[in-house]
């Protein structure tokens, strides 16, 4: 994925120099010595990657460094880069290649407060309408003031109808709505955005449930992907608000919002690893374009500040 | 917020109390489970180091080893340290001595910058203020419209040009103040990366052509690792005043705000608890300490129960409930009062020993009390009296009457039946053993 970590690159070099050397100073060119395990504690628990993660990377690091007796610091970082890949393996087929699927696929958006999920969606209809798909959106945060306008505006760009109703409306009304036009206009694909809402305020997230309900009684399998926006400068809280979104609907994926270098996203990786559920994309920007399929090799590079990856 | 880290630290402490005598290794053991629990609170990894470092030379030191009670010393040490880490007294909004006051909002995107905007004018207008929004987020789609529309919902203007820059709103706003005599310019600005130059720039510029008289920095309290570097990176470019900590109404464990603290000095100054309009809150550092450590709020329920709670009523019924003449009309004017101390979740959390209970609170929502009051509210008076009579018609009416279920209104009463078998064993323990027993509950039907 060269785009994203081009894009990355441009405008954002000052801070990400900086952090690139510090770790190139403490690894590159040495020879490897156990002090070094606490460098790399660091990095790890910089990035958000949590206590039990952290523990259970260099756990594996370990065995690995005792088995092959490394010399250069550089080859024990490969080791843990490794080690994080493959903790982000997942088998699941690419959710975007509508492929076969009965038309219309629905989409579902949840998450927190302020995560990006009105411009996910944005960016979502953006990239799938690009590819062919005709898509509509559904508008069903009725909570927040003007979220509707927001949707509106991000439809507007990526040249997509949205169904929506007044402030104070039920959303599970403009959700079903939406999946019901959809029906009728023989959609590819509809997007749902709902209200963020903190994962421990227990009416709100029966309400999530309710929402996913009734678009199954629109159409009968919907909503076929149920994504969770996690911002990337979230700290282990993610985990909670992960636990507690797929307790009230079966979410299939992570889109991580917000990735821009100094913020990593580790929790995310924490978050797969503990709940098994896949990161799928990564939001870096504010433009419509701004969304990319999610690398693993990219992004546990850019945990651990390796240099080989043009960053 | 912060309970979990409470509940943490107080597994590490307990662990030293069922020792007698101390050895170096019982201490860092203790020391290593604050650490995790430090990290799993998204405490700052280097503010960590420098806190246990701090920690374990005052208390592997020799005179807490050898003193009589080297657990409860040890424990001292730590709650020592993490008072100093939290900064001692609450810092206030600052107003100039010349009005308008300038406050500007700034932070990363989603932080709750334009909510809060709202919720601060609110705040201000309640205490006597004339505050003047003013939309200078051009840059989110409908920012400017989501800022108009809780300016209508609390009835504050919002100024806004169509076309104007940043720099020219926040200047043209500060006219439009002086015409409509307003004494506080609350500038909500775009949400920014803090490694976004141009963005960085154009505050800049915002604050040198309208200078803040604070400059308040955003932080989403579930905010891990970054938090300290996105504080230190806004600091390096605006004079910031001071932080406010939003949506800790989720269950995040704070670390942010602990690390913000002490790596930038920065205090904060305000935290938001909700989703209404009125969900903001000056903060009480040395009370958030003690919340953390585990002992409560008191003061803070305290002075919130004096000020909501009907005294008279309240009198009466601790008498009758030391008589153990509690009934359900008892327990219905009971929770009526509770009702009005705010939320449940917020009121339990100040209560000490509370912090233990946390999967509960989740539970607790005001909705549930709603339905339990509806309930009581179809019930009639002798009913409420003498819960026995209530045979199967009675308890159907009463279900159809508040919207419920039987089997809803079964198990009140039953856990009712409970709570009066609790007050019947409070009132017999009340001069034998210390300690509080459990406190009754009001029942929880299934929402």
């Amino acid at each position: 994925m060269p785009g994203l970590w081009e894009r990355l690159r441009t405008g954002l070099t000052k801070t990400r120099q900086g952090l690139g050397d510090k770790i190139l100073s403490a690894f590159s060119g040495r020879q490897w010595d156990d002090d070094l395990w606490e460098s790399l504690e660091e990095i790890l628990y910089e990035a958000d990657l949590g206590v039990s993660t952290v523990e259970y990377l260099l756990s594996q690091a370990r065995v690995m460094v005792r088995q092959r007796r490394p010399k250069a610091a550089d080859e024990v970082v490969s080791m843990l880069h490794l080690i994080m890949v493959e903790a982000l393996a997942s088998s699941s087929p690419d959710p975007s290649q509508l492929g076969e699927l009965e038309r219309p696929v629905v989409w579902m958006l949840v998450g927190v407060n302020g995560t990006g999920k009105t411009t996910t969606v944005g960016k979502l209809a953006a990239m799938m309408q690009r590819r062919g798909h005709q898509v509509i959106l559904g508008a069903a945060d009725t909570f927040r003031a003007a979220a509707t306008e927001q949707l509106l505006v991000w439809s507007d760009r990526a040249h997509v109808p949205v169904i929506s109703q007044a402030i104070g409306a039920d959303s599970a009304a403009v959700a079903f709505d939406t999946v019901t036009a959809a029906v009728a206009r023989r959609a590819d694909l509809a997007i749902i955005d709902t209200a963020g809402r903190l994962h421990n305020k227990v009416q709100l997230m029966q309400e999530l449930a309710k929402i996913y309900r009734v678009m199954g009684k629109a159409h009968s399998g919907a909503p076929h992907e149920v994504w969770l926006v996690l911002d990337a400068t979230t700290g282990q809280n993610g985990l909670a608000q992960a636990a507690s979104f797929m307790e009230a609907v079966p979410v299939s994926g992570i889109i991580l919002t917000k990735l821009d270098g100094t913020a990593k996203g580790g929790v995310a990786l924490a978050i797969a690893r503990s709940l098994n559920v896949p990161i799928r994309y990564v939001g870096v920007g504010e433009a419509l374009d701004d969304l990319m399929p999610f690398d693993p090799e990219s992004y546990v590079s850019a945990i651990l500040g390796e240099n080989r990856t043009p960053f | 917020m912060f309970e979990s880290l409470a509940e943490k630290l107080d597994g590490a402490f307990r662990k030293l109390r069922r020792k007698g005598v101390l050895s170096e290794a019982d201490v860092r053991e203790a020391v290593r489970e604050v650490r995790l629990a430090l990290l799993e609170a998204d405490v700052n990894y280097k503010v960590v180091k420098d806190f246990l470092t701090r920690v374990e030379t005052r208390a592997v030191g020799q005179e807490i080893l050898s003193s009589l009670t080297p657990d409860q010393e040890v424990v001292r040490v730590v709650r020592d340290e993490l008072a100093t880490l939290m900064g001692g007294q609450p810092a206030r909004i600052s107003m100039a001595s010349n009005p308008p006051t300038v406050i500007y909002l700034v932070g990363l995107q989603g932080a709750g910058k334009t909510t809060t905007a709202a919720k601060l004018a609110l705040m201000l207008k309640r205490q006597g203020r004339q505050p003047l929004l003013v939309a200078a987020d051009i840059y989110r789609p409908a920012a400017v419209q989501q800022l108009s529309t809780l300016g209508a919902q609390i009835d504050v203007p919002v100024h806004y040009l169509q076309g104007q820059s940043p720099v020219a709103l926040a200047e043209s706003g500060m006219l439009r103040s002086r015409q409509l005599a307003r004494d506080v310019v609350i500038i909500d600005t775009a949400g920014r990366l803090h490694v976004d130059e141009t963005l960085m720039a154009e505050l800049e510029a915002m604050e040198k052509q309208v200078p803040g008289h604070e400059t308040l920095l955003a932080v989403d309290a579930m905010t891990g690792q970054d938090a300290v570097r996105v504080t230190e990176s806004f600091a390096a470019r605006l004079p910031l005043t001071g932080v406010i900590l939003t949506k800790i109404d989720g269950d995040a464990r704070g670390g942010a705000a602990l690390s913000i603290r002490a790596v930038t000095g920065l205090a904060i100054k305000l935290v938001t608890t909700g989703e209404k309009l009125d969900a903001i809150e000056a903060f009480q550092p040395d009370r958030t300490a003690q919340r953390i450590l585990g002992m409560g709020d008191v003061m803070s329920l305290i002075e919130k129960a004096e000020a909501t709670l009907d005294r008279d009523a309240t009198e009466n019924l601790a008498k009758r409930m030391e008589k153990g003449d509690f009934s359900l009309e008892e327990f219905r004017s009971m929770l009526q009062q509770v009702k009005r101390l705010g939320p449940l979740s917020k009121v339990m959390e100040m209560i000490p020993g509370m912090g233990g209970l946390g999967k509960l609170k989740n539970q607790v929502d005001d909705k549930s009390l709603v339905r339990v009051e509806a309930i009581l509210s179809s019930m009639t008076a002798a009913e409420r009296r003498r819960p026995q009579i209530l045979d199967g018609s009675r308890r159907l009416r009463i279900a159809r009457g508040s919207g419920t279920s039987v089997r809803e209104v079964n198990r009140l009463l039953k856990q009712f039946q409970e709570m009066q078998k609790m007050m019947r064993q409070m009132k017999g323990m009340r001069k034998g053993r210390k300690g509080m027993p459990k406190l009754p509950f009001p029942p929880m039907p299934e929402g």
